[in-house]
């Protein structure tokens, strides 16, 4: 009976980009921009990724291909909203538009469109392999365990690393300090523009690893419409998580593991007969309910939407 | 010109406003060139394919009216729910809703005649799309809900509704493709030309006329009466609005819904005039590009009537080049985005150097008159 452990090992694997993404849109948010060019950036993280994996024959290389990506389209967005002060609505849908764009003419013109292009995925880090043999217990912590690298990295590293960062270190308090009251930080000597823009490459670098996680690790292919609303989760899971990484983070967990319960349900005898696409809907219904119980009155960072300008 | 010409012409306000614009449209040509070049076309050549060849023939004209026909339902729809500062970014999803509407009625209307099942399409149509708009607007002024992300969570699941349809009930049954059945003949939009001798037999339909009809009638709305006003000062300063006796909440849950009524007659057009049919690519993300539509057009109805025509023309212009020129079609999305990214900053420079202007010497305590922000706590009701 593996069926929890396996929800259990599928729900860390399917909250791994929206973990990387929210770390991200957590950053650009705590410095007071709403990044929606979150979707774009995830998707030209995989997309790009991806290419870089397939021509240098290394999914690590593949990776870095990705946080450059994001780190680009960070500044881009930085660009917009901080030195030209943009509407950051509008700014995030348009980044979006353009890095979809961008991604599906450059898959275009480098693989023809074709979703026949494969590479190795990353490999799978199983450190409880010997457990499996220690009985039914043992096998169902191996399966848990059972989890790509970025899995690891991303709860194990990256979530306690961006966490301290952001709350016990200058650039953190910084960071914070731009998003709540630009105006005092500039007084106390902080450059506003260079923290945001600073936060929003940081962000926007973690936003397109998550994206390059599906593409390297999940899949080992790029297809289109790959990252399917899972960036405009993650704007959810950043409201939810009341700009905080653990509760983000948590939030990250609960949807995927919706999301993962829908998916096993389909292959499980007596409920094959739920159509699909109800087991589909019931993570982004579980999160706008979630939202409606939790976001009343929340505390919104002071200098959200607010481009500065100084005088 | 010297320097010192620029500055002096820099000076004024007509002045500022054309500098600004040559530079919008130099970095327009110059990223657009480089995407071509890269795509392995001359520019120049690209440029004519994309932008002009479109109007030179009757046949391609009529395209590009026809492309236009569905932004131009969504730049409004957005276009409304922005100028009261009302972020609905579920347009496409409301879209859907409003096609699902369509294909179900017209599915039943065999035998009835056009005069009963159009109204009645458009209306469900508008009903739905509304329906579909009032859970993200009820928890936006009752509970204070970011409708941003309610409204953009709301899409896929829109699509998911729309394919659980087609593999499930409404399957053609004669294919077996996930489509629905034809609709009756008597619930189609009729082409154009049957009303107009003049124009060439072409796919463009009444819905192109319902659309420009439906602008010319929120361009009055909003400019023109009191209503209007109501909408636009909610979008300039809720606590203006509010300290001026203006009941913000009722103000935006109406505009949330006309939004949403316009952008699910979007679906019906599309169903009734285009596809006869409801298919899982009904909309190639009308909804997004109203969005673009909205902000190219500075949220002004003229301004969203001319945007929805250049990227209807951008539209054909891209689906020909890729023939013609070899250029993958997706560059069109890529131009698309582009416009509205250098649009955006550039109004954003313009708007910044005139207060600036008008600030000297600076006032104090006055934020800038920025476009209508939206943070969902300065109109929670506390």
């Amino acid at each position: 009976m593996t069926f929890f452990a396996d929800i259990i090992a599928a729900t860390f694997r399917n909250a791994t980009p929206l973990v990387y993404g929210t770390v991200g849109e957590t950053y650009t948010e705590r410095a007071g921009v709403l990044n929606l060019g979150i979707e774009g950036t995830m998707y030209a993280g995989a997309f790009f990724g991806f290419a870089a994996a397939w021509y240098s024959g290394d999914p690590w290389i593949g990776l870095l291909g990705a946080i450059v990506v994001g780190l680009l389209a960070g500044a881009l967005m930085a660009l917009l909203t901080v030195t030209l002060g943009a509407n950051q609505h509008v700014s995030g849908l348009g980044l979006t538009i353009v890095l979809i764009g961008v991604s599906e003419f450059a898959n275009r013109l480098l693989f023809s469109g074709s979703t026949l292009a494969r590479i190795d995925p990353m490999p799978l880090w199983d450190p409880l392999a010997g457990l499996a043999a220690a009985g039914s217990l043992g096998e169902q912590l191996a399966t848990i365990a059972n989890q790509y690298g970025l899995t690891y990295v991303g709860f194990l590293l990256v979530v306690p690393a961006a966490w301290w960062v952001l709350m016990k270190t200058p650039l953190g308090l910084s960071i914070r300090a731009v998003g709540e009251n630009p105006e005092a930080a500039d007084v106390a000597g902080i450059d506003v523009f260079r923290i945001r823009y600073i936060a929003l490459m940081i962000g926007g670098a973690f936003m397109a690893v998550g994206g390059a996680f599906i593409t390297l690790a999940m899949l080992g292919t790029f297809t289109l419409d790959i990252i399917a609303g899972r960036g405009w989760v993650v704007i959810a899971l950043v409201i939810f998580g009341r700009w905080r990484i653990f509760r983000g983070v948590l939030g990250a967990l609960v949807f995927a593991a919706v999301y993962s319960l829908g998916l096993r349900l389909r292959i499980t005898p007596g409920f094959e007969d739920i159509p699909n696409e109800i087991m589909l809907a019931l993570p982004y219904v579980v999160v706008i309910i979630a939202l409606a119980l939790s976001g009343r009155n929340v505390p919104y960072p002071g200098a959200y939407l607010k481009p500065y300008r100084r005088t | 010109m010297t320097t010192l010409d620029v500055r002096r012409v820099a000076q004024n306000r007509l002045g500022r406003a054309g500098v600004i614009a040559l530079g919008a449209i130099v970095t327009i040509l110059a990223v657009t060139s480089s995407a071509f070049v890269i795509a392995g076309a001359n520019p120049i050549d690209a440029a004519y394919a994309y932008f002009v060849q479109p109007l030179t023939r009757e046949f391609t004209l009529l395209e590009v009216l026809n492309k236009a026909t569905p932004i131009l339902f969504t730049g409004t729809a957005v276009a409304i729910a922005f100028r009261a500062g009302y972020w609905n970014i579920g347009v496409e999803g409301q879209l859907l809703m409003g096609a699902i509407a369509a294909a179900g009625i017209g599915q039943l209307a065999h035998g009835w005649p056009t005069l009963l099942v159009l109204p009645l399409m458009i209306a469900s149509g508008a009903l739905a799309g509304a329906a579909w708009a009032l859970v993200p607007a009820l928890l936006r002024v009752r509970m204070g809900i970011d409708e941003v992300v309610t409204t953009l969570l709301l899409n896929p699941v829109a699509l998911l509704i729309v394919q659980a349809l087609l593999h499930g009930p409404w399957k053609d049954p004669e294919t077996g493709f996930p489509e629905s059945p034809r609709i009756a003949e008597t619930a189609e939009l009729p082409p154009l030309s049957d009303f107009i001798p003049l124009i060439g037999r072409s796919r463009l339909h009444l819905g192109f006329a319902i659309a420009i009809l439906l602008i010319v009638v929120a361009w009055y709305v909003l400019s023109r009466t009191s209503t209007g006003l109501r909408v636009r000062a909610v979008g300039l300063s809720p606590h203006g609005a509010r300290f001026a006796g203006i009941r913000v909440e009722r103000t935006l849950l109406r505009v949330a819904l006309v939004s949403g009524a316009v952008a699910g007659i979007a679906g019906v057009s599309e169903v009734a005039g285009i596809q006869f049919r409801l298919t899982e690519g009904v909309s190639p993300g009308f909804g997004y590009t109203g969005i673009v539509v909205a902000m190219l057009g500075g949220l002004t109805m003229p301004g969203v009537l001319l945007a929805g025509l250049l990227l209807g023309d951008l539209s054909v212009g891209a689906s020909s080049a890729v023939r013609s020129l070899q250029i993958p079609s997706q560059l069109g999305d890529v131009v698309q985005g582009t416009l509205l990214l250098v649009v955006v900053g550039a109004v954003a420079i313009y708007r910044w150097r005139a207060h600036r202007e008008e600030e000297r010497p600076p006032d104090e305590g006055e934020p800038p008159p920025d476009e209508p922000e939206g943070a969902p706590s300065e109109t929670s009701p506390t």
